[in-house]
């Protein structure tokens, strides 16, 4: 199994100029992910992971450092990832499959060609029925799905998802999760995901990096490498929770050690 | 209740004589009277609608009356008999349509020009945040002055036709329109642009699939007060300079103190103003559903 690497960070840098003075979000961030991986970025709020997405995205420029997709510098270049915000951002005026393709269309396909493409995987997902509905009658979860779909139907081999489930309730979170791990298995692209809850990192990944923050830094990268697929019970299990100690104890402010004890 | 003052006389003065802040300790009077929530019975349409009718043939009756024995000068202020004869005099042997159609041609053409130059106006901006700074102070200035002060500027410089009415009535509307605009660009939430970029758009798309649609609900809005303010512009326009129309009708009756004729102007302006905010309002509804959802 020879691994290919499909994006890189090298030394990448971010310092806001604040009206007290320059501000370092991140120090030197550096990881390389291979292709196919489902990657989990953890760490307190603050920690620069949305910045650091923008940076993929190539929609922030860096102080310093590169993004290599491919091999290739693609620093600052835009259209390369899919990227899903923190916020679902569906279009109040376009129906649910209009705001499914909104990337397809961005990218040049026809309307029709796309709605065509488009509709089977609706069906598939979760989202038949809701086609030619608009977004606000949607719920959490369902929105969480169209603008999943928006990001995975667009021909980028890697999607960057930030908090996509950090607003859902645990229950449609868990399903999401399940949700997501089928999509996945099915697309095969090269996901890295923010989260802060350690157990659905821990759960969904191939590869854990644990953030700190001030500046903002990777502190620890874990492979877990528990074997797919992967059922609910697997979070009791003795491995898994040492594991989830382990970046709980990461994560902790030197304050709070009861909280991990 | 008598152990519970006790302590909580003792707890007051333990900690340095606040007051003790239970309520029970402090309210000895029995529970509070029992209030209902009060509910007013909604009377039928039907009687509401009787009521209005009653209401609105009293006054004109008592006017009536009023003149009939002179206690209201008939002269000043005429009497509904005498409006509603030069009211079917007017419409029969007069300009009534004329005058109709001209105040009506100079209201929708100043709000048709006047919302479209101000939305596109507005959107503009969106472009270039250095030319927005630079023509933001102008469009300012140009809104803190009272348009209608210009008005018999605008005569002299348009004519005493059509065009200067549209003008006054394109002058009102065109800067609520720009700023309304403009309000609702600056209002676009900054992460749906971020996530078009992200998608690989131009700003030709963004503009298009994204600003376009947003903003146009907040043009939508301004459409209703627009339709006022291009009425009063055509109006003010008429007053000024003017061959035909219902505001020259209203000054030229009032000059020559033919006293129900104004009455007869002001209600037909009235009604023309109110078809004309219907049908706007017809038009904002099938906007929003055609186009907004
Ligand atoms: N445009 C900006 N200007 C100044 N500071 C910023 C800006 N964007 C983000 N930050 C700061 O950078 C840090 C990282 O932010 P962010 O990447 O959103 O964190 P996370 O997504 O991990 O919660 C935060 O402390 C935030 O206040
Ligand atoms: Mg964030």
């Amino acid at each position: 199994m020879t691994a290919v690497t499909k994006l890189e960070l090298k030394d990448v840098t971010t310092t806001f100029a604040t009206p007290t003075g320059p501000f370092q979000a991140l120090a030197p961030v550096s990881f390389s992910l291979e292709e196919g991986r489902f990657v989990s970025l953890i760490g307190p709020s603050g920690c620069g992971k949305s910045t650091l997405f923008n940076i993929v995205a190539g929609l922030q420029p860096p102080s310093g450092g590169a993004v290599l997709i491919d091999g290739e510098d693609a620093t600052g270049t835009i259209g390369r990832v899919g990227y899903m915000l923190q916020k679902d951002l569906l279009l109040s005026w376009r129906t649910v499959l209009d705001n499914v393709i909104l990337g397809m269309e961005i990218r040049g396909v026809s309307r029709k060609e796309a709605r065509g493409r488009a509709e089977p995987y609706l069906r598939r997902y979760g989202l038949g029925g809701f086609e030619h509905q608009y977004p606000r009658s949607l719920s959490g979860g369902m929105r969480q799905r169209a603008a999943l779909l928006r990001t995975l139907l667009v021909d980028t081999d890697i999607i960057l998802l930030d908090e996509p489930f950090g607003a859902l309730d645990a229950q449609t979170k868990g399903h999401m999760q399940e949700w997501l791990m089928r999509i996945w298995t099915e697309f095969r692209k090269t996901v890295v995901f923010v989260t802060h809850d350690i157990e659905e990192a821990l759960f969904l990944s191939d590869e854990v990096y644990v953030m700190a923050t001030r500046p903002g830094r990777v502190v620890e990268h874990l492979t877990v490498d528990f074997p797919r697929p992967r059922h609910r019970g697997l979070v009791t299990e003795p491995g898994f929770v040492a594991l989830k100690q382990h970046c709980l104890s990461l994560l902790a402010e030197p304050g709070d050690t009861a909280l991990v004890a | 209740m008598m152990t519970e003052r006790t302590i909580g006389r003792l707890s007051a003065a333990a900690i340095g004589r606040q007051p003790p802040l239970r309520l029970g300790a402090r309210r000895p009077s029995g529970p509070p009277r029992a209030r209902r929530l009060p509910v007013e019975r909604q009377w039928p349409s039907w009687l509401i609608v009787l009521v209005q009718v009653l209401a609105f043939v009293l006054v004109i009756a008592a006017w009536e009356a009023a003149a009939y024995i002179g206690m209201v000068d008939a002269f000043f202020w005429s009497r509904p008999s005498q409006i509603w004869q030069t009211l079917t005099v007017f419409f029969t042997e007069g300009d009534a349509f004329v005058d109709i159609a001209y105040t009506f041609r100079a209201t929708i053409m100043g709000f048709a020009l006047g919302t479209l130059l101000g939305s596109l106006l507005g959107l503009s901006f969106w472009w270039s945040r250095n030319y927005a700074a630079i023509v933001q102070p102008f469009v300012i200035c140009f809104e803190s002055i009272p348009k209608l002060a210009l008005a018999p500027l605008i005569i002299l410089i348009f004519g005493m036709g059509l065009s200067s009415k549209v003008a006054i009535a394109t002058a009102l509307t065109l800067v609520v329109s720009t700023l309304t605009t403009y309000a609702g660009v600056r209002a676009v939430d900054p992460d749906g642009e971020r996530l078009f970029y992200s998608l690989g758009a131009t700003r030709w798309q963004v503009f298009r699939k994204l600003i376009v649609p947003a903003v146009l609900p907040w043009t939508i809005s301004v459409l209703r007060v627009n339709i006022g303010l291009a009425l009063t512009g055509s109006i003010v326009g008429e007053f000024i300079a003017s061959q035909h129309g219902l505001g020259r009708t209203i000054l030229y009756a009032g000059q020559t103190y033919e006293i129900s004729l104004v009455w007869v102007a002001v209600l037909v302006l009235s009604s023309l103003s109110i078809a004309m905010y219907v049908g706007v309002s017809w038009l904002e509804r099938w906007l929003r559903r055609d186009l907004v959802r």
